[in-house]
């Protein structure tokens, strides 16, 4: 009878993880026990318990060397450190934005953080999952709470059908995905990607069945990051659902599905591009064209930023199509797209974090709300300015150096298909820039619409949320090479 | 860390930002106090032009002086490499002279709705981007400050322009940022076939030594064509411009007319020609085709319009036609008088936007049926805008004269290897588009100057030239009248340079 050894536990790699944990438990007692009047204090406790998580990344970050565990199926390297460290950092801006959105909307407050941090723990983990079941755990632990979130405006038809679209589309990818899993499995034999790996390089490779169950995880990660056709979802949820909430779901949520994409293809399925590397073009032209196509006609500012990530969501795709056999023009490819999620994190929260300033004293949505914002509210319309510009890629704001490593990708690629796609990137930056300025043009050149110019109060911790993106978004634009490091995140090609 | 401080060059981008960042925490009410601080910087960074101007050394006018090469964005191989030669020098000091005589002009100028504190900020990051994309010497750079320049002109037309603001900001945004986006595409693709650089010397030297297929030459250069012939404007991607030019506020017209046109002239000498000569022989016929019709179809808009303001940024097509003819004829002659050209028309037109918006402000209309007597009412400036429009139009003795003829004549005779004929028959057409802007020019003149003044502004009282507007144009004049006696001036300053360029151009 075999006998059963524990595995080996890297204390200090899984260091993160941990503390995170011990903050998700530690948060859900003490709602129990704190009084109503001073839930705040669970808010604050997370925050802290946040950026406690933040300090092991930075020790591991320092320290170097890979740690694989339990044969290769967890992993923390740099990529995965960077991309912790993405998470616990937009976890913490989305804290800082809903603080006061939640208490003031009278919503439960505890229960808020409890949630938001669980599903922050499962992007924690799928930074290191490289393993088909550790994906789907990490997955499912950081929907299933965002399932609930999006509802949390309870009394509030839309976000009801927001959170159950969201429900219902989500869990439809994910059987989608699980049964291309069961698929690769099954030609493979193993769940580990680095085994599948070498499998598919093999002779397990050339099977018919590999191609249906790489196409069918490709499509339901498709619907989580919302690419086309796969986005239906995205608009509905992402107006229904609380402000804060979208952008996590934006940011956060889209940032986990292309994590977990990323170990997929460049760690699993990397000998096979000749299976995904079409069909991530279809899906990055397709994406990018629809989402901005769309994006023109929305009145609506969190509609029109629901479209503007789904065509972002195509930009980060399009390295994804361009990889051919060229390790060069991999590990290129790679860095376009850590970069571009890490860039787009920024400008994206920041904009979400006007959205929900501006939304205090207007109460709209509309984009013809902002009319006139210069006049009573400059500084956020310098700052409002600064994250769509940046989301256009104009230099010397962050945005424009996610878009150019984009296009450096493909053409380091420089197969004439990346040439006619980076193309398509180009005219579609163009088609960007006319819905962004709108926005602009609403806050700079339009009279205030009911002539109310009373200042827009922005609370501290809402302040703090933009202060940290436009920094972030000022500074990698003008000197980019903050990231010292970023060739070494090309790790996951071998 | 040090040697980048201490290069003026450096300081050229960093005195506007300081100045901007100063503006920026200053108060909105304090008007006087934005003004000078504006006004000091843009002088103190026209001290530092003049400072190159001195320490240039002339006889070696074809190296790239006062370099800084540091690192900058090492992931993609960029670098902070900034310099000048014959042909960025005259073109940095025309971007800041320009900056601080608008500074001048705006001090009892402010346009509606006003607001000092960020028309003058947005009017120092327009110098930042202007001036860096002269001294950079590093393609990425490059493009940094040939975008950098976007933001400000579209908020500067879409918030102080006139009624049609928003159409014709949102229009310049897009069509030039199409442009780049193709452009951006052609410098990767150069940086990938051309030796993994940025950098543009190191271009030229890697593809003079090692060749680039004909092919991918052409499509590269195809790319940056784009980019660099909407900035110009070039027909048929001119239609930006009007609208543009007529929205701006006047100093945002004589910024746009006086130096950002000369970016999209200046990236061909820069950049398109050197690094891809032999692209260039190949368009080089197309690129003169489209230069005549700018020519003459700017010639015979200019004849159209009602508009005083439409009339000038139509001129603009023709006479940055001249410009392109010139470079397109790949000879130093040409192009020593399509740089020549643009200096001679930064002066120029910038001076006849200023007088467009100056009388808009006395007769509150820009209509030419409307206007007349100018030279009864406010004799000064009457004779001011003759002087203009006798420079513009190319009299002998002013500065156009010498950006004009020498490009005309410089396409009798084109680089090895174009044809004769083609080129001549061009000079023929620009020789008859001149003949048109004598006319547009004259009737201009004739419209709002002579003649007694129409019946509703007899009684108004019309000012002559104000002190600041003194301030601000007497430098400009003098730039055209000095330049007009002395050609040599500037020629001697560039020639250095372009026999760099041509030498390469007739060299593989």
């Amino acid at each position: 009878m075999p006998v059963f050894h524990a595995p080996y536990l890297d204390y200090a790699a899984l260091a993160p993880e941990i503390v995170l944990t011990g903050v998700v438990i530690a948060v859900l007692v003490l709602d129990l026990v704190v009084d109503e009047t001073r839930k705040y204090l669970v808010t604050q406790i997370a925050g802290v318990g946040v950026l406690a998580s933040l300090v092991p990344i930075v020790w591991l970050a320092a320290n170097g060397h890979d740690r694989p565990m339990f044969g290769g199926a967890y992993v923390v390297d740099n990529f995965a450190l960077l991309m912790k460290g993405l998470f616990l950092a937009t976890g913490y801006v989305v804290l800082l934005m809903g603080t006061n959105y939640i208490s003031e909307g009278d919503y439960y407050e505890g229960e808020f953080s409890f949630l938001l941090l669980s599903s922050v723990l499962g992007m924690v983990v799928m930074s290191s999952a490289r393993d088909l079941i550790t994906i789907f755990v990490a997955l499912e632990l950081l929907s299933v709470p965002a399932y609930m979130l999006a509802g949390w405006r309870k009394r509030d038809l839309k976000s009801n059908e927001a959170a159950l679209k969201y429900y219902l589309l989500g869990v439809l990818a994910t059987g989608v995905m699980l049964y291309g899993m069961s698929l690769v499995f099954g030609a493979t034999g193993t769940t580990v990607l680095v085994q599948i790996s070498r499998h598919l390089n093999g002779a397990s490779g050339a099977r018919q069945v590999v191609a249906l169950g790489i196409f069918f995880i490709v499509v339901g990660f498709a619907f989580k990051v919302s690419a086309v056709p796969f986005h239906f979802w995205a608009p509905d949820t992402y107006e229904g659902a609380p402000t804060p909430v979208t952008a996590f779901l934006s940011v956060g949520s889209k940032a986990a599905g292309f994590v977990a994409l990323l170990q997929l293809i460049y760690v699993g399925f990397f000998g096979r591009h000749d299976l995904w590397a079409p069909l991530f073009w279809v899906l990055a032209a397709a994406t990018m064209t629809v989402g901005n196509l769309v994006a023109l006609r929305q009145t609506n500012i969190v509609r029109l930023l629901a479209y503007s990530s789904v065509a972002q969501a195509g930009f980060i795709l399009v390295p994804l199509a361009v990889v051919g056999d060229n390790t060069q023009a991999a590990r290129s490819a790679l860095t376009a797209s850590i970069v571009y999620l890490l860039i787009y994190a920024a400008m994206n929260l920041g904009a979400f974090a006007i959205v929900i300033a501006v939304a205090r004293k207007t109460r709209s949505g509309e984009v013809e709300s902002y009319g006139g914002l210069f006049q009573y509210a400059p500084g956020l319309t310098v700052l409002m300015t600064f994250f769509m510009f940046s989301l256009a890629g104009i230099p010397p704001l962050g945005g424009w150096f996610a878009k150019f490593l984009v296009f450096r990708a493909a053409l380091d690629a420089g197969t004439p298909w990346a040439v006619v796609l980076a193309v398509i990137a180009g005219v579609n930056s163009v088609i960007a820039l006319f819905y962004y300025a709108s926005v602009a043009r609403q806050m700079w050149m339009s009279p205030v619409p009911d002539e109310d110019r009373t200042p827009v109060q922005v609370p501290p911790a809402l302040a703090a949320a933009l202060a940290i993106s436009v920094v972030f978004v000022v500074a990698i634009g003008v000197y980019p090479q903050a990231f010292a490091r970023l060739g070494d995140l090309a790790s996951l090609v071998r | 860390m040090k040697d980048f401080l201490a290069s003026p060059l450096t300081w050229t981008v960093l005195a506007p930002l300081l100045g901007m960042l100063v503006l920026g925490v200053s108060s909105r009410a304090a008007e006087v106090w934005l003004k000078v601080v504006a006004l000091v910087t843009s002088l103190v960074t026209l001290g530092f032009g003049v400072e190159v101007l001195a320490r240039f050394d002339y006889a070696d006018s074809r190296t790239l002086q006062f370099v800084v090469d540091k690192r900058w964005i090492d992931v993609i191989n960029s670098r902070y490499h900034v310099g000048v030669d014959g042909i960025s020098l005259p073109l940095l000091l025309l971007s800041m002279v320009i900056t601080a005589m608008c500074v001048v002009y705006s001090w009892d100028h402010f346009p509606e709705p006003r607001n000092p504190k960020a028309f003058l900020m947005l009017l120092l990051v327009l110098e930042i981007g202007m001036n860096g994309t002269f001294i950079a010497q590093d393609l990425i750079l490059f493009f940094v400050f040939f975008e950098l320049v976007l933001l400000p002109m579209y908020f500067m037309i879409g918030v102080w322009g006139g009624e049609n603001r928003q159409y014709a900001s949102i229009k310049f945004f897009l069509f030039t940022l199409f442009g780049s986006a193709l452009m951006i595409l052609g410098f990767l693709a150069l940086y990938f076939k051309a030796g993994n650089t940025f950098d543009i010397p190191a271009l030229v030297a890697n593809v003079s030594r090692s060749g680039l297929a004909h092919n991918t030459q052409l499509w590269i250069f195809g790319g940056l064509f784009m980019g660099f012939a909407i900035k110009v404007p070039m027909f048929p991607f001119h239609t930006w411009l009007p609208d543009a030019h007529t929205e701006a506020p006047t100093v945002g017209s004589v910024i746009l007319a006086a130096v950002l046109l000369k970016l999209g002239t200046y990236g061909f000498v820069r950049v398109a020609l050197p690094i891809l000569p032999g692209a260039a022989r190949s368009w080089a016929p197309w690129i003169g085709l489209l230069a005549v019709i700018g020519i003459i179809y700017g010639a015979l808009g200019s004849l159209a319009q009602r508009d005083l303001k439409r009339l000038v940024a139509f001129s603009s097509v023709a006479h940055m036609g001249f410009v392109m003819l010139g470079i397109s004829t790949l000879t130093s002659f040409g192009i020593n008088a399509a740089i020549f050209g643009m200096v001679a028309h930064g002066l120029i037109t910038g001076m006849l936007f200023f007088l467009a918006g100056s009388i808009h402000e006395r007769y509150h209309t820009r209509e030419l049926s409307r206007l007349g007597g100018l030279l009864v009412q406010a004799p000064r400036m009457g004779w001011i805008l003759g002087f203009c429009a006798m420079a513009s139009l190319g009299l002998p003795g002013l500065a156009g004269f010498w950006g004009e003829f020498p490009a005309i004549l410089s396409a009798y005779q084109p680089a090895a290897g174009l044809s004769e004929v083609l080129f001549r028959t061009y000079m023929v057409v620009a020789a008859i588009g001149t003949v048109f802007a004598a006319g547009y020019l004259l009737w201009m003149f004739q419209r709002t100057a002579f003649g007694v003044p129409r019946e509703e502004f007899v009684d108004a009282h019309i000012h002559d030239v104000h002190p600041p507007e003194w301030w601000a144009w007497t430098p400009l004049l003098l730039g055209i009248l000095v330049l007009g006696v002395a050609p040599g001036l500037l020629f001697h300053v560039t020639n250095g340079a372009v026999q760099t360029i041509t030498a390469a151009l007739t060299g593989s």
